[in-house]
């Protein structure tokens, strides 16, 4: 946000040059004023449904009771002076934390070299992928799930069996706009090519060329694409759901039946977890570029 | 000269056999330069190659034939689309072609792939490793060739310090300059101690004067290190600066080669008369081995045509004697040179040199003067008459 309020700022700035200093001090302050309201406006959009969470967590909706109960529960891992089981919930958050590893590799085994390969070789071919790739976000999860129905009945029935972790088949397609996109930036922002040809003319292996030119400055973004994959995973329902397997959303769900309370508080971490991903995301990227330029 | 061809190339039958196996045919002109070729340690053979690129219906290299001597600078010059960076990429394996043979010093690399034919290349856009400092750039390829770590460091940091960034080994890529890259690279390419360097327009995103350093200073090291070197530029002033030899290439082929000097002074065809250097086209009469021109006798080189011609004069070959100024007219005059009528339009100074653009007076046809500026009849200017007459210096008639 910060960076957002200093480059507007920026090009107020220039675009102003020729007004008289008061007169741009005024205007600038003015604006920051806006910027200020328009920014709190939007948090608080976000911020009171989760306001609203925590306080749902903390007092009871029936005795209006105010108890730290839940989060106990969720901590100490027994759910029982609530009259709540949360064994569901511990293998859901098992489950969906899996899912989110085997997810990422699939989608990064998949993905990062079939990318690379036609960013190389092939513009038209590139374009092909992206269409593919962006699909799943045009197709209702609702309507995937009446495609894979019948592709999950054989796979647990003849190949597989109904252990949920399958489910990242379903999942790598889901991750798929949001990471090609992640990994589609990284790879625009070098030149794929040119580079590729320095290290081939001065000896590499194709391996050599990927591991050790191209991986090193595709990190950031297979690191982002895989923290996205990561947070669309353990947010996902609807598909576990409709195909009857348990995951932490589906385990929330269910265990909002029986005790509300709990199932908002770990909603609440789950969300949490994922903002602390991409924060991080931000700050480990940062850290990086400083340390870079101080070399 | 049949005949010597006939005798080289009988001794050569093996080798011209081996292509014909390799490659299913080779042509005439690939079999001259392979027969001219004697054994010699290094150096670079193109012989007969066509590449097509996929989607197009056009050859970008079209029976391409070219020799690189050891330890010679070979510069590919030509605009745009004329295959020029095609025939390199080739050379360096990152272009697949469809027919003809690649032969680096004497051995066959026309299947081997890029990353070992032993060539570094130098491109146009900065290649350099952007995650890796100046000097870990420069010890990649050393790294590749499993050199220990502490020679590797001596080595690079030598190479470093030959492009004279010694003292910017632990920069990065966007703490330095364009030129600066260039040199890390060149640096970088020269380190693996190449069988052939590759220049694929390495100057052209750099401003002049950086520019015209760089390219000297590539001459400079080529020359010490002695690695043969093909060099691509469309700029012909950087071809003239450093080449050994010059290749004109046009629709993908070599049109001529030759040093510098023979290229400017004797042009095989149209195409390199113009490309390279000034030239002035002045209608004339071609008898057999001279033309006459605005009344001169010009002598003509191999290959111009006869009858009705055009003669392409270079500027510096044509005199200038302003009309009624016999004080100070120049030595053209003094000769007893006499011509048709031109008007002075333009005069452009150029330190040494001065340019005169000039039309001539009966035919309006254009005409570009030079001479050295010590030579200007002071009296001229734009809107000046002069008399206009072609030394006899010889030049191509088509």
């Amino acid at each position: 946000m910060n960076t957002i309020n200093t480059d507007g700022s920026a090009t107020a700035l220039s675009a102003q040059a020729d007004m008289p200093p008061q007169l741009r001090a005024a205007r600038i302050h003015k604006q920051r004023i806006i910027k200020t309201v328009i920014l709190a406006v939007t948090l608080l959009f976000l911020g009171v449904p989760l306001l609203c969470m925590l306080i749902f967590t903390l007092r009871h909706p029936l005795s209006g009771r105010w108890s730290l109960d839940p989060w106990k529960a969720i901590f100490t891992g027994d759910g029982s002076s609530l009259g709540a089981d949360l064994s569901t919930l511990w293998s859901g958050l098992g489950t969906s934390l899996a899912l989110c590893v085997v997810t990422v590799i699939i989608m990064l085994i998949l993905l990062v070299p079939v990318m690379v390969i036609a960013h190389i070789r092939s513009r038209r071919l590139e374009r092909v992928i992206e269409w593919v790739a962006t699909l799943p976000l045009t197709i209702p999860a609702i309507v995937l799930v009446v495609g894979l129905g019948p592709i999950y009945r054989w796979l647990s029935a003849d190949v597989l069996n109904t252990n949920p972790i399958w489910l990242c088949f379903a999942y790598a397609i889901l991750v798929m706009p949001y990471a090609f996109r992640a990994i589609a930036v990284g790879l625009n922002s070098i030149d794929v090519p040119t580079l590729c040809e320095a290290a081939r003319s001065l000896g590499a292996s194709w391996p050599r060329v990927f591991f050790r030119v191209l991986m090193p400055n595709l990190w950031q973004s297979i690191l982002s694409a895989s923290f996205i994959s990561i947070s669309v995973v353990l947010g996902e329902y609807t598909v576990a759901s409709l195909l009857g397997r348990m995951n932490l959303q589906v385990a929330l769900y269910q265990l909002g039946q029986s005790n509300s309370q709990i199932s908002t508080a770990m909603s609440l971490l789950a969300l949490l977890f994922g903002v602390l991903l991409l924060v991080s995301l931000d700050l480990i990227s940062g850290a990086m570029r400083r340390s870079k330029e101080e070399h | 000269m049949s005949l010597i061809q006939g005798n080289t190339m009988a001794s050569h039958s093996d080798a011209t056999t081996d292509a014909n196996a390799a490659s299913g045919s080779v042509t005439q002109a690939a079999q001259a330069v392979l027969a001219q070729s004697t054994q010699r340690g290094g150096g670079v053979q193109m012989l007969g190659i066509d590449k097509i690129y996929p989607g197009s219906n056009s050859k970008a290299l079209n029976d391409f034939n070219l020799e690189v001597k050891p330890g010679e600078m070979v510069v590919l010059l030509g605009g745009s689309g004329c295959g020029k960076s095609t025939a390199l990429r080739s050379l360096a394996g990152l272009e697949d072609i469809q027919r003809g043979r690649i032969l680096v010093g004497g051995q066959d690399m026309t299947a081997v792939p890029a990353n070992k034919r032993g060539m570094a290349m130098v491109f146009q856009a900065y290649s350099l490793f952007p995650h890796m400092s100046a000097l870990e750039n420069v010890e990649f390829g050393l790294e590749i060739r499993g050199v220990a770590s502490a020679e590797r460091r001596k080595l690079a940091m030598e190479k470093l310090d030959l492009v004279g960034l010694a003292d910017q080994a632990g920069k990065y890529t966007q703490q330095m300059s364009g030129g600066q890259q260039q040199r890390v690279a060149l640096a970088r390419a020269l380190a693996i101690n190449p069988k052939v360097l590759l220049l694929d327009e390495p100057l052209s995103a750099l401003d002049a004067k950086v520019r015209v350093q760089l390219r000297d200073e590539i001459r400079r090291i080529q020359l010490e290190a002695g690695t043969t070197t093909v060099f691509v530029t469309h700029d012909q002033e950087e071809a003239l600066a450093i080449a050994d030899r010059i290749g004109v290439m046009n629709h993908g082929r070599i049109e001529q080669i030759a040093d510098p000097v023979s290229l400017y002074r004797e042009p095989a065809t149209e195409y390199v008369a113009t490309f390279i250097g000034l030239t002035n086209r002045l209608p004339g009469h071609a008898n057999g081995a001279e033309a006459e021109v605005f009344g001169q006798r010009i002598p003509l080189l191999e290959g111009s045509r006869t009858g009705d011609v055009t003669v392409l004069v270079r500027p510096e070959n044509i005199s200038l004697i302003p009309a009624g100024a016999d004080a100070d007219a120049p030595k053209a005059a003094r000769d007893g040179l006499t011509g048709p009528e031109a008007r002075v339009n333009v005069i452009h100074f150029l330190g040494a040199l001065v340019r005169v653009d000039a039309v001539l007076t009966a035919t309006g046809t254009p005409l570009t003067i030079q001479l050295p500026a010590s030579e200007l009849p002071a009296s001229l200017k734009s809107g000046s008459m002069v008399q206009v007459a072609p030394r006899p210096v010889p030049a191509l008639a088509v």
